[in-house]
């Protein structure tokens, strides 16, 4: 039986060297970004979905956990940086810190629960969780309903940077998004990553070794769970409001999608998924449902054909480890 | 606190009917997951397109209730197995999750059609005549169509638990869960069961949707949250017993009726909460092996 992270080239052949070029490139190409003309707005919502999905392949790709509940602390931080920033006043900083803490609070707990289950009960359990939580904010006054929170002031972080300038904004949230990608690229190359890859590759073999696998897994996932929150902080910012939708099941799908699409278990897979699906979105938003149907076609094509995903298969193609 | 008998007995129905789908819809799970490994995100899906089914049996071909209570499933069923040979046999030697991801997949296309063409709001779909009307049962009155979808239910479900577990073909099926590759020697075709038993799962859903129809009205996401909840439902009952699913569904519905009466603002939730609290006590469900 193949597992689910198949395209995740093995450790050995991993070289430092590859990941710094993609790493440099990458950081060039988006640092240029605002020179280039391109619509700020659509790169920086790709950026925090970006991110988004990088610290759901953390679970998946090196826990081997499929969550079909991240939007819950997508919604969950977006909620709480919303409201502390519009109804607290609270600055952008200390904003991001209520949202991220919040998030990181929801993913001990939902992790305490979800993680006394494997595989497909995992996934099951994550996502009636996200729906548990989609119903309190639902009924919640906090949330607004419906309609949300609107109309958030962006601010000025540290007191320096004017975050309601678009340029500023961008690179604060382009530093956002590295720092965030930086985080969890540490933590795969630490000895907690290789511990994870263990359990993932065999984890009774690895209980063998002494290892209490459900402490690893269950580290992963409030690190998965706390750097969602932080994209979902971040979001605030750009989309100025937090609505019912980025705590609904299709988002947490949607977040399945990017990751699928770029190659689950990659390390840069993550960031071009969020980039094709958003700019898909894009491009495809005046088809009213038709969306939906491409994204469930999408899905379709890429478990049936297409696996390894966009940047596995350049990998694969190389035989190097992206 | 007082009691009034009356909206309480109301509750409980509401209830029951609502078990009894989840019994059904969890019972198709519960099967498909034995034979072919996968969770069927698409059942809710197929809920729907069986309540389409009857839908379209009435308005396009003048076919009413009882025979499209035969007729929608077999249709579904065929549409199901047509999906699993297409698509999901490529997918059987790898990672359970690809299922998930698969039929998930499949689920956003089927209901992204349907809402194209029949927007989000409800088709009207008219109890058949044999059914309208009530009873008074001197406590409460019993709308006779309501009534008899908690007991026609009851009977599919019973007889589905009796064609697993007490008969021949039940016995190959039983068997082929365990050892596919054993029950292959033995001359017995295998693929076909498989597809046989993803056919009966998602009629069975699509007999719920045929029995919702005319309470819950015809509408393309009636679903897709509903999924979600049987989802639960299964994380609670286990997947390992067809009577575990049963009993689980049917209890659920009542709990979240009896919620619906006495607290209302946690009806939507109760059934997640009591995931919660069966996962914090027994983690491997009810009466499902650990997974």
């Amino acid at each position: 039986m193949t597992t689910i992270t198949e395209n995740a080239v093995p450790s050995p052949r991993r070289t430092v060297k590859d990941e710094m070029v993609a790493f440099a490139i990458m950081t060039a190409l988006l640092l240029v970004v605002p020179l280039t003309g391109v619509y700020p707005f659509f790169v920086m919502q790709a950026l925090c979905f970006a991110l988004l999905a990088c610290a759901f392949n953390l679970l998946i790709g090196y826990g081997g956990l499929l969550s079909f509940g991240h939007a819950m602390f997508l919604g969950t931080a977006g909620y709480c940086t919303a409201h502390a920033l519009k109804v607290w006043g609270l600055t952008p900083e200390l904003g991001i810190i209520v949202g991220v803490v919040a998030a990181a609070a929801l993913s001990v707990i939902t992790g305490l629960i979800a993680i006394r289950r494997q595989g497909i009960y995992f996934a099951m359990i994550t996502l009636a969780l996200s729906q548990l939580l989609f119903f309190v904010y639902l009924q919640t006054p906090f949330t607004h309903g419906e309609d949300g929170i609107q109309g958030i002031p962006q601010g000025i972080l540290f007191g320096l940077f004017n975050l309601s300038k678009p340029i500023t904004l961008y690179y604060v949230i382009l530093a956002g998004f590295l720092l965030g990608f930086l985080i969890i690229y540490r933590a795969i190359n630490s000895p907690f990553g290789e511990v994870l890859k263990a359990i993932r590759e065999n984890e009774p073999r690895a209980v063998s070794l002494g290892y209490k696998t459900d402490q690893y897994k269950l580290l992963a996932y409030i690190l998965s769970g706390t750097l969602a929150g932080f994209a979902g902080a971040l979001k605030v910012f750009v989309a100025q409001n937090a609505s019912l939708t980025d705590v609904h099941w299709t988002m947490s799908g949607e977040i399945v999608l990017i990751t699928l699409v770029g190659g689950l278990g990659t390390l840069f897979g993550p960031v071009v998924g969020a980039f094709v699906i958003i700019a898909m979105q894009q491009y495809l938003a005046g088809f009213g449902q038709w969306v939906t149907v491409i994204q469930g076609v999408i899905f379709v094509v890429c478990v049936l054909t297409f696996r390894r995903g966009v940047i596995g298969e350049i990998a694969h193609y190389f035989k190097r480890s992206l | 606190m007082s009691i009034n008998l009356q909206a309480l007995s109301a509750q409980l129905l509401v209830g029951l009917i609502n078990g009894s789908f989840y019994a059904l819809l969890s019972l198709g799970l519960a099967v498909i997951f034995g034979m072919l490994n996968i969770i069927n995100f698409a059942h809710g899906a197929v809920y729907m397109m069986g309540a389409f089914a009857a839908y379209f049996l009435l308005n396009i071909a003048g076919i009413g209730y009882w025979p499209a209570l035969i007729l929608a499933p077999l249709a579904v069923g065929l549409f199901g197995m047509v999906m699993e040979r297409t698509m999901l046999k490529w997918i059987a030697n790898l990672d359970h999750l690809y299922g998930l991801l698969l039929t998930f997949g499949l689920a956003l296309i089927i209901q992204g059609v349907f809402q194209n063409y029949f927007g989000s709001s409800g088709l009207p779909y008219a109890i058949p005549d044999a059914l309208k009307g009530g009873m008074n049962l001197g406590f409460m009155f019993l709308p006779i169509y309501r009534g008899w979808v908690v007991i026609f239910s009851l009977i599919v479900c019973i007889a589905t638990w009796f064609l697993i577990e007490r008969t021949r073909l039940g016995a190959y099926l039983r068997a082929a869960t365990e050892n596919p590759t054993l029950v292959r020697a033995f001359g017995i075709n295998v693929p076909l069961m498989i597809t046989l038993t993803y056919g009966l799962g998602v009629g069975l859903a699509a007999l719920a949707g045929v029995l919702s129809a005319p309470i819950n009205q015809v509408r393309p996401l009636m679903g897709a949250d509903l999924i979600i909840v049987v989802f639960a439902v299964v994380v609670i009952g286990g997947m390992g017993s067809i009577m575990g699913s049963i009993i689980t569904g049917f209890a659920l519905g009542i709990i979240e009726g009896l919620t619906k009466y006495f607290y209302p603002e946690a009806s939507n939730t109760v059934v997640f909460v009591l995931m919660v609290l069966v996962l914090l006590v027994k983690p491997s469900g009810l009466t499902g092996r650990a997974a």
